[in-house]
């Protein structure tokens, strides 16, 4: 199917371009080909199991409030899809890092870190996730995803990361 | 005279700095852009060198200590291309009319040889060229890979005949060097330099992030935050040997079975008299203030709020430990006494309080504050009247370090840049005036100040 809509898509713009050259040259006819072979069915997306499959599915980060270390509706949510994957591959274990933007001091952002990957780490375990399986880590200012001094960023940067560290499907 | 005047302002600053301190309510503010009490005129003509052989260091000792001394932003050396009398001898009396002409109000002669086992010697004299006296006079060996030492030390003395108050050249600093891998990863390793920027050297490599270092009273070790193990753990440095350890490595005992096993522990600060650590560690209900004994290697815990205690900081007397915490909705400083009893609040103000750090004079605790979009480095009495004063507000302030006389402050400053804040290691007297960009190479943060070295 993608491959036919590609060959139109190709074969469409051929025909745009040929359409600016001059008349008195022939246009060409484009040689004829071959239909495509079916393929062995291609998977729809990671491989069930997987650490990209757990981060297409249930997403890997939440994301807090400036100061804040409570759970959104929006994190609740996320969190869930991270607890029905994990118990559904019930071998993977995770890190949690909790993360900060740069508008507060590195001890105090050290400790907020930690909070913010607890807050994750204890919504799981109240979503049947063993707490065996979790590590938590704060990373407080010193490891952002995002490091330009804006208000965007600083958002992006406030969240609790989740990483498959074992477990996991290859 | 013009000295005796100078002595009157020193003192008429030590006055200022402790009387009129604002109402809570109405920290007042200091300009930092208005002008300082005029510094004292120096004239600092290149040392005598008595020998080819230390034509150089004679040079070279001679900048270090006028740099020293200009730096404090209490002294101004004087233009030697003004100086009239040429010193040929340390022992010459000066003829004092041709350095009051050019205006020189004290005058610092010295001279350089090389003793019979190698040593570099230098013999000093500072004049008051008004009253025509020497103010002081003295003499100096050491090994020639420490001349720069000989320079601080002068200063240092130089600084106190004329203050009334310790000098605090002949330190080091200990820092956070920042820097960026080929990958673009941030790389935090912790440096070590004397106080003017001489002689830096790593002391972690680029493979884990290290921060928040702190001296010990003796200058051999360092306390400091490591990721090599994934997380944030306090761990001891010995300077003297490299060798380094986490603090709690060994399995502590006490109360330690109350840490989270996965919990974080962070900065960590001596006691003055070296022998324990006043230390923020995860616990299952949040961050606490614990006590280290470094020699029975117990783990005491001082506080129980479910809120985040962190930032621990003695008093130079040892009694009582300032620390932040946020048990009253914001983060707010809090003094207790060392075994965790008496809990007070001693700041009131709009905004987050933290960092604090106790003076080693006592009576002041430095802090950053962070209100609406302004960071501001402050200090605040510390016997409860939450009187304070706002030495400098910028965009970032983090990690204050006392001077070891109690009278200057570096901490890290950060400014916006397009691509990401650039961080430097600053310093601001502490009237708010002189201030002035450490001399690391590139960016820095989370000073330690060492103490004198012996």
């Amino acid at each position: 199917m993608k491959i036919k809509l590609f060959a139109i898509v190709a074969m469409t713009a051929f025909a745009t371009a040929c359409a600016s050259t001059p008349a008195e040259v022939d246009e060409p006819i484009p040689a004829p080909r071959p239909e495509p072979v079916a393929q062995p069915a291609q998977p729809a997306g990671p491989t069930a199991g997987s650490v990209e499959h757990f981060v297409a599915t249930a997403g890997d980060r939440v994301f807090f409030g400036y100061d804040r270390h409570d759970l959104t509706a929006e994190a609740r949510s996320t969190l869930r899809s991270q607890a029905a994957w994990l118990n559904t591959y019930s071998d993977a274990r995770i890190t949690i890092s909790g993360n900060c933007d740069e508008r507060g001091t590195r001890e105090y952002n050290l400790a907020l870190g930690a909070r913010r990957a607890n807050a994750a780490r204890d919504y799981l375990i109240s979503q049947g996730v063993d707490a065996s399986r979790i590590t938590t880590r704060s990373f407080g200012k010193e490891n952002p995803t995002c490091t330009e001094s804006n208000e965007s960023c600083w958002a992006i940067n406030r969240n609790s990361i989740t990483t498959i560290t074992g477990g996991y499907t290859n | 005279m013009m000295i005796r005047t100078f002595q009157t302002l020193i003192l008429a600053l030590a006055s200022f700095l402790t009387v009129p301190f604002a109402a809570a309510q109405e920290p007042l503010r200091v300009d930092i852009t208005q002008g300082h009490l005029d510094p004292l005129p120096i004239a600092l003509p290149e040392f005598v060198s008595t020998g080819e052989d230390v034509d150089e260091m004679a040079v070279e000792i001679t900048r270090v200590v006028t740099n020293d001394l200009a730096s404090s932003g209490l002294f101004a050396p004087t233009d030697p291309a003004a100086y009239i009398e040429v010193i040929e001898s340390v022992n010459q009396l000066p003829r004092f009319e041709d350095w009051r002409v050019i205006q020189s109000s004290a005058l610092l002669v010295g001279e350089v040889s090389r003793v019979e086992d190698g040593r570099l010697r230098v013999i000093y004299r500072l004049w008051d060229t008004r009253l025509q006296e020497q103010m002081i006079g003295g003499q100096l060996t050491v090994a020639e890979q420490n001349w720069r030492r000989i320079g601080h030390k002068i200063a240092d003395a130089v600084y106190q005949r004329m203050t009334g108050e310790a000098g605090y050249f002949d330190t080091r600093i200990v820092y956070v060097a920042e820097g960026r891998s080929a990958n673009g990863q941030t790389l935090r390793q912790l440096a070590i330099m004397d106080q003017d920027g001489a002689n830096p050297y790593y002391l972690t490599d680029r493979s884990y992030m290290a921060l928040l270092p702190n001296y010990s009273p003796s200058a051999q070790e360092i306390t400091y935050v490591s990721f090599l193990d994934g997380q944030a753990t306090t761990y001891i440095y010995d300077l003297d040997t490299g060798r380094q350890e986490a603090l709690f490595a060994s399995g502590g005992t006490g109360s330690a079975s109350q840490i989270d096993p996965d919990g974080q522990s962070l900065s960590a600060r001596f006691s003055p008299d070296g022998e324990r650590l006043a230390v923020s560690v995860e616990t299952r209900t949040g961050h606490d203030i614990h006590l280290f004994d470094l020699r029975t290697r117990a783990l005491e815990r001082l506080t129980r709020h479910p809120a985040d205690d962190v930032e621990p900081s003695f008093s130079p007397d040892g009694e009582r430990i300032v620390f932040s915490s946020g048990r009253s909705g914001g983060s707010q400083l809090y003094i207790m006494n060392a075994d965790g009893t008496d809990t007070q609040r001693i700041t009131f103000g709009e905004g987050r309080y933290t960092t604090p750090v106790w003076s080693p004079r006592g009576d002041l605790i430095a802090f950053t504050k962070q209100s609406g979009g302004t960071f501001s480095l402050g200090v605040v009495r510390a016997d409860g009247s939450g009187i304070e004063r706002i030495l400098f507000e910028g965009y970032y302030v983090d990690t204050p370090a006392w001077s070891p006389n109690g009278r200057v402050l570096l901490f890290t400053r950060g400014e916006p840049r397009a691509d990401a804040t650039r961080y430097e290691i600053w310093s601001v007297d502490l009237a708010g005036f002189n201030l002035r960009r450490l001399a690391t190479g590139g960016m820095a943060s989370d000073p330690a100040w060492s103490p004198l070295i012996d």
